[in-house]
């Protein structure tokens, strides 16, 4: 089971990313949990200074905009 | 899949890239290159005149329209890929440990190239000061990044030349110099809200140590203009019909005689009215240029244009979340400040 967080305060891009991982999520048939960041503090506790930003397991794996897909199917 | 074909498949999109970049390099050329005539033969077709004030208003949104936007996707593409060099996490290495002075130039400078999103003004900004970049510095930075962007400046050479793109990189990197040195100097961190001076007690940086191929860039090239352009035409072509209302219309020196450059309230004047608006550079770009056709005073009009891109309400109410009130007022009049005297200095010297 994958444990998904993706990082972000609301903005479009975090949007978009979210529906991304949960799309390649769903088409590889991974089992995961998906949970959404908005706290600003929890946000920099993982290091990260441009949203959205993706940690899976506790790594943060991706900082900085929409991932792209590929980046997104290595994950899984 | 096999190593060996994985890497003949990325050489063939690689050679994709190059061709399509080519092609559209040479595309893009000749576009350029026949805008005059392209909105002569449009007004032309309409069975329209330019002596009239309808088709000069006309003539001015077709061939503004198609300059700005070839204009910007060009340069955003090249942005795009030049940024993928630059992320904050490398600015923030490069900056931090570093003094005063040489800190707050190269942290104006980094602005311009590096990939900065209002929206994440706040993790960056506490990114920066939690891995000892100064107070004073991080500012610098924070001021430079939106105000002088690729989008602003490419428009402004655009429409009036590169004497006075140059003069707005040289001064507006100078305002953020400035402004970031006068914040260092008055060691406000303890207007810091609370719990950003927490945080910055103990915190590891995290590298983001990627590399990427050259089709990853051009790809980011790509998702760049995409997205830029894309939420950015709207603002572009209501500024340039806005515009060209303005230049069709609007009687010939109308402005002159309250955004002229004998008349002292009208920087102040401008600065005020910029902070509420709230609209990137390239929807402000097209009004500028119409007011200026009209006599406005060039000082006055691109301090009204930093005030409103640099000073915006939005902005400062997400840096409240980490900024205490009276630092977010300090900020706000030391920028103000700086912008007033490019005005003035702006309008005596031009």
């Amino acid at each position: 089971m994958k444990e998904i967080k993706v990082l972000g305060t609301g903005c479009a891009n975090c949007r978009n990313t979210i529906a991304l991982v949960e799309a390649v999520a769903k088409e590889k048939g991974v089992p995961f949990s998906l949970e959404k960041v908005e706290d600003m503090s929890a946000i920099i506790g993982y290091g990260v200074m441009s949203t959205p930003g993706v940690v899976i397991d506790g790594a943060v794996v991706h900082a900085g905009g929409v991932p792209s897909r590929s980046k997104v199917e290595s994950w899984f | 899949m096999s190593a060996v074909s994985i890497e003949t498949s990325s050489r063939s999109k690689l050679v994709h890239w190059l061709a399509g970049i080519s092609v559209a390099t040479v595309a893009w050329v000749v576009a350029y290159s026949q805008l005059t005539a392209f909105a002569d033969w449009l007004v032309d077709v309409l069975g329209l005149s330019r002596q009239t004030r309808f088709g000069e208003a006309l003539h001015f949104f077709f061939y503004d329209s198609p300059k700005v936007v070839l204009l910007l996707t060009g340069i955003v593409f090249v942005m795009g890929i030049v940024q993928t060099f630059f992320s904050p996490e490398r600015t923030r290495a490069l900056l931090s440990g570093k003094r005063q002075g040489v800190g707050n130039v190269l942290a104006a400078s980094l602005g311009i190239v590096t990939p900065f999103c209002s929206c994440s003004a706040v993790p960056l900004f506490i990114g920066f000061l939690s891995a000892g970049v100064p107070l004073g510095v991080t500012f610098s930075f924070l001021i430079s990044a939106p105000m002088v962007n690729e989008v602003a400046l490419v428009l402004l050479f655009g429409m009036f030349g590169w004497k006075v793109a140059a003069l707005y990189l040289g001064l507006g990197l100078l305002v953020a110099i400035i402004a970031g040195l006068v914040i260092g100097q008055l060691k406000m961190e303890r207007h810091l809200e609370d719990w950003v001076q927490k945080i910055l007690g103990g915190q590891a940086a995290h590298p983001a140590g990627e590399t990427l191929s050259w089709v990853e860039r051009f790809e980011a090239g790509g998702a760049h203009v995409k997205e830029i352009v894309g939420k950015v035409w709207p603002y572009i072509l209501a500024g340039i019909a806005l515009g060209a209302g303005i230049h069709g219309y609007v009687p010939e020196d109308f402005m002159a005689s309250f955004m002229g450059r004998d008349v002292w309230w009208a920087v102040p004047a401008a600065v005020a009215l910029g902070v509420p608006m709230y609209t990137n550079a390239a929807g402000i770009i097209p009004i500028v240029e119409a007011l200026i056709g009209k006599g406005a005073a060039l000082g006055t009009v691109l301090a009204f244009m930093m005030s409103v891109i640099a000073l915006s309400a939005p902005e400062m109410i997400i840096l409240r979340k980490a900024l205490k009130p009276t630092l977010i007022a300090t900020f706000a009049g030391v920028v103000a400040t700086g912008i007033l005297v490019v005005g003035y200095v702006f309008n005596m010297v031009l």
